[in-house]
């Protein structure tokens, strides 16, 4: 991080009209932000319109959806640490690793794998994971190559401009090659058992909702000891530090965007696996808003943190989830899960207004203006 | 010559074959895409020259023609090696198109991949051309004319080679030549029906034209206007000498105000014309350069990308809707005149309303805040919430034409929203005109270039940002109301993330902070996609991708950029904001990737 130019704002200067003006606006949104939502919760705890189990699965719901933008965000926020760049293509590469794995699925269910007996659905499942994730990380790699890597001494937004387009590219391509219909996804059916132990039984979890939180789990952990104990990890924090002086002390730097791009790559497309048998369907356009809840996960998170993507990721999931029937139902709106989207998008405008930095993460979004 | 020389030589001459491979493999790789992707099946309906060769066939005519013409300059030195290489190239791209056939009858790929059709299959395998009528494709019969994409695929490689040993000028020829030929061929239908309207035009228009791609007098009359059209450029162009003197900018009046009064008159009298749906498309033009010229505000003088435009435009659709439908939700049936003002009113207050909160954040970040606006105004658009007021998904219907006049009157239908946009693009491009040299355009500029700076200099960021955000979203609603007006309703769905990236990239591509670049990027994004409607509509979102990444690489200022605009954007060796802004002086020599990206870049 450099020191910005910037003066810090002292105190004793006169603030004009227009200052004051915006400052009471902001704290105005504030309060009507914190009414709303304190507002809207009591309503809805107190008109008991919804049982306990109601929440719970509001709850699990929230964590399996948590999970997979965690996984998603770790991209954005990989990217964003070392090039400073948001990889608006990012969702896409999920897409096409929710394809993939449809693709892998279909293939392993003709030949009798995907629901054979446990092992061969374990197997599938896995083959699954590799595929996506690998399928992903050539499409990014390749993206990476023709869109971004031509770029990387541009203006940013010439790079912003250069990764809409990517996406829009992915998006059609995908649309012209399997065609723009929508794609049941084939589902793993000891997945869908209900746990039966008697500690678990209550939380009402099916294997599918433990498999897809624990395997995010362990990606992710998987990927912060290959960021934090890995000789490349290592490089990647050091260019996301400084670059220069990471190329002066002999870190190969393009490798370590590449490798930052292809580990990116492959958690957003083993994500796309976990989301396609959650939602059972896939189409074109399904990574666009995904990718956008994701970006906001990270910035939630406080974006070029890792640590920060994962909790951004469950955040926002549970925000979703259950702030969707906690909030919104209880202000007497009509059919409330219409504006689940909203509250995401909502939380990203928030946080880059009132917490820029996110709950983790260092102050970026304003810096370097 | 000594003996390492030579194994230099050799070294030298291995690592261009190996170029010459990676060019026929990527070309190869280009085959199946404009294949697969189904390009080429679509583009079979557009004739370039009738019954003779579709866009289609073209496309991939042009795919091996043009792995040749890389692959030419890749391979070692010499006119022989140039074209030994070439077809190598064009033989692997046609060979991927083989491979293709050969997969065809043992896996069926159309699971997959829908365009791999037997048709597809046929045209690939030259079926047709051959004449090999009972090969024809059954899905089980042995592809007997596999070879045929890669052997014409090493002819068409040659020919690609050939071009560049010819001379300048013959090359310069044939690339203009068949560029214009595909260009007018994709034109023919439509310049053909308004001539058939005539008497006078319509023989010739029969002669040259079909309903769908050229006729054979109409190809010789192209190619003869093309060589006439270079020759005379050549002949007149000033001797070398003098050509590196400054051009002269000063145009003489005597030209300028025919040439003005002729253009003019064409703009005036444009959409009348033609018939059918062409005034339509250029109605939409002209709301699309409107809505560019207004986002042109916010992104090009003031440098803030707004992917949220769709939110204001919406604003602005829904009131004129509300405020003069004579149907279910309309509130005041007032005329469109009345009506207006206040959508540019509502559209401003929430611009102002949303860019407060977040226009302290910078460039990209702000980019995603506004396209999250967007999504919640589409979102509430189509939501059960405000369904009782703005009629949800189905949106608001029975909004009044701006002019009522009896049918058949030059008014009627999307003339006048032509005409209404016009005198808007008018006052626009007069504002912007003004404010750009005004104190508060120039600190937008001066905010654009470097905020810090800026703010330094006593700018008051959040108040400049503020007013571009809202004149900005002063036209947005403009444009949404506008463009109610033009469909006479208003559905939700048609409020969508799309209308933000169509402006922003009718901007960019058009030059951003330039206002005959904006008609321009109109022209071309939103023009040329309606005119092929059907065939094209499938794949424009697709084209609008390549062309963003393509002139971000190439031309980032857009194709016909402001003066200013093209001044920043080509300062290569200064050091850019995402580096870590170090000073000039440091950066510009020690940057540590530089080196290997540019090198990287030219492969």
């Amino acid at each position: 991080m450099q020191t910005t130019l910037r003066p810090k704002r002292s105190p004793s200067r006169m603030e004009t009209a227009f200052e004051v003006a915006v400052s009471v606006f902001l704290w105005v949104f504030r309060i009507v932000l914190v009414v709303i939502v304190v507002v809207g919760s009591f309503m809805t705890i107190s008109s008991g319109k919804f049982s306990l189990e109601t929440w719970v699965d509001l709850v699990v719901n929230g964590a399996v959806q948590g999970g997979i933008y965690a996984l998603v965000a770790l991209g954005y926020t990989m990217v964003y640490g070392i090039m400073r760049m948001i990889n608006f293509a990012h969702g896409e590469i999920f897409m096409i690793g929710i394809f993939s794995g449809y693709f892998a699925a279909v293939i392993l269910d003709d030949l009798g794998l995907l629901n054979g007996n446990l092992f061969t659905s374990i197997f599938s499942f896995a083959l699954m994971l590799i595929i996506a994730a690998t399928v992903s990380t050539l499409v990014a790699l390749a993206v990476e190559r023709v869109a971004y890597r031509p770029l990387r001494n541009s203006p940013r937004l010439v790079l912003f401009i250069s990764a809409i387009g990517a996406s829009f590219f992915l998006q059609y391509t995908v649309s012209g090659l399997v065609g723009p219909g929508i794609f049941r996804y084939p589902s793993i059916e000891i997945l869908d058992e209900k746990i039966g132990l008697p500690i678990l039984s209550a939380l009402n979890l099916s294997w599918l909702d433990v498999v897809v939180i624990g395997s995010a789990l362990a990606m992710m952990a998987a990927l912060y000891m290959f960021v934090m104990r890995s000789k490349i990890g290592t490089a990647i924090r050091a260019v996301s530090e400084d670059k220069q002086t990471a190329a002066l002390m002999g870190i190969d730097v393009n490798r370590a965007i590449v490798t930052t791009f292809a580990v990116g790559a492959a958690m957003a497309g083993a994500a796309g696996v976990l989301y396609g048998l959650v939602w059972g369907q896939v189409q074109f356009f399904t990574g666009f808003i995904p990718g956008i809840k994701a970006f906001t996960a990270a910035v939630l998170g406080g974006i070029g943190n890792i640590p920060g993507a994962m909790v951004g990721g469950f955040v926002l999931g549970e925000a979703e989830s259950v702030g969707a029937l906690l909030i919104i139902d209880g202000l007497g709106v009509p059919s409330p899960s219409q504006l689940k989207d909203v509250i995401a998008f909502t939380i990203l405008v928030a946080v880059l207004m009132f917490r820029p930095q996110g709950i983790l993460g260092e102050r970026l979004s304003r810096s370097r203006a | 010559m000594t003996a390492t020389s030579e194994t230099q030589t050799l070294n030298r001459d291995l690592s261009a074959w190996k170029q010459v491979l990676i060019v026929g493999l990527l070309f190869g790789g280009l085959a199946l895409y404009v294949t697969l992707v189904g390009i080429v099946g679509t583009f079979e309906d557009l004739d370039i020259i009738e019954k003779v060769i579709t866009l289609g066939q073209a496309i991939l005519l042009l795919t091996a023609i043009g792995a040749g013409y890389v692959a030419a300059g890749r391979a070692p030195d010499g006119a022989i090696n140039a074209i030994l290489g070439s077809a190598i190239a064009g033989f692997m791209a046609g060979a991927a198109l083989s491979l293709l056939i050969l997969i065809g009858p043992v896996i069926d790929l159309r699971d997959f991949l829908p365009n791999a059709s037997p048709q597809l299959y046929d045209l690939i395998a030259g079926i047709d051309i051959l004449g090999i009528e009972d090969a024809k494709w059954k899905g089980q019969t042995f592809p007997v004319s596999f070879w045929f994409p890669a052997v014409v695929g090493i002819g068409l490689g040659a020919l690609g080679g050939l071009l560049t040993l010819l001379p300048r000028h013959a090359r310069v020829l044939i690339i203009l030549g068949v560029g214009a030929l595909v260009f007018m061929g994709l034109f023919a239908g439509i310049l053909r029906s308004p001539m058939l309207q005539n008497g006078a035009t319509a023989d010739v228009a029969r002669e040259l034209f079909a309903s769908n791609g050229l006729r054979i007098p109409g190809v010789v009359l192209i190619l003869g206007i093309v060589i006439m059209v270079y020759l005379v450029h050549v002949l007149l162009r000033p001797a070398q000498r003098y050509r590196a003197l400054p051009r002269k900018t000063q145009r003489h009046p005597a030209v300028v105000i025919p040439a003005g009064a002729f253009f003019l008159l064409v703009v005036l009298m444009l959409p009348l014309g033609f018939t059918g749906f062409i005034p339509s498309v250029i109605a939409l033009i002209a709301l699309f350069a409107l809505m560019g010229l207004g986002l042109n505000i916010t992104l090009g003088l003031a440098g803030l990308l707004d992917l949220g435009f769709v939110a204001f435009f919406a604003v602005g659709a829904y009131t004129v809707g509300l405020l003069t439908s004579t149907g279910e939700f309309g509130i005041a049936q007032w005329p469109f005149w009345l009506a207006i003002p206040f959508a540019i009113l509502v559209a401003m207050a929430f611009g102002a309303f949303l860019g407060l909160p977040i226009l302290g954040i910078r460039g990209d970040y702000l980019a995603i805040a506004t396209l999250g606006f967007g999504e919640i105004i589409a979102i509430l658009a189509r939501s059960d919430l405000l369904k009782g007021v703005i009629g949800g998904p189905r949106g608001i219907l029975d909004i009044p034409k701006p002019i009522e006049v009896p049918p058949g009157d030059p008014l009627s239908g999307p003339n006048q929203i032509y005409y209404i946009s016009l005198v808007f693009i008018v006052i626009i491009a007069f504002v912007a005109y003004r404010l750009r040299e005004s104190r508060l355009g120039r600190a937008w500029v001066a905010m654009r270039e470097d905020e810090d700076v800026a703010e330094a200099l006593g700018i008051n960021l959040v108040q400049t940002k503020t007013l571009a955000y809202m004149l900005g979203a002063a036209f947005a609603g403009l444009g949404g109301a506008v463009f109610a007006a033009l469909f006479g309703s208003i559905i939700a769905s048609s409020i969508n993330i799309n209308v933000s990236i169509l402006v922003v990239t009718v901007i960019i591509i058009g030059g951003s902070g330039s206002i005959p670049g904006v008609v321009l990027g109109a022209v071309f994004i939103i023009g040329l996609p309606e005119l092929f409607r059907e065939s094209v509509a499938e794949y424009r979102f697709l084209l609008y991708g390549i062309a963003l990444i393509l002139v971000m690489r190439w031309r980032p200022e857009g194709l016909m950029p402001s003066k200013v605009g093209r001044q920043e954007l080509h300062q290569e060796d200064l050091p850019m904001e995402g580096e870590g802004g170090a000073p000039p002086g440091e950066s510009g020599a020690a940057t540590p990737d530089a080196p290997a990206a540019s090198t990287s870049g030219e492969a």
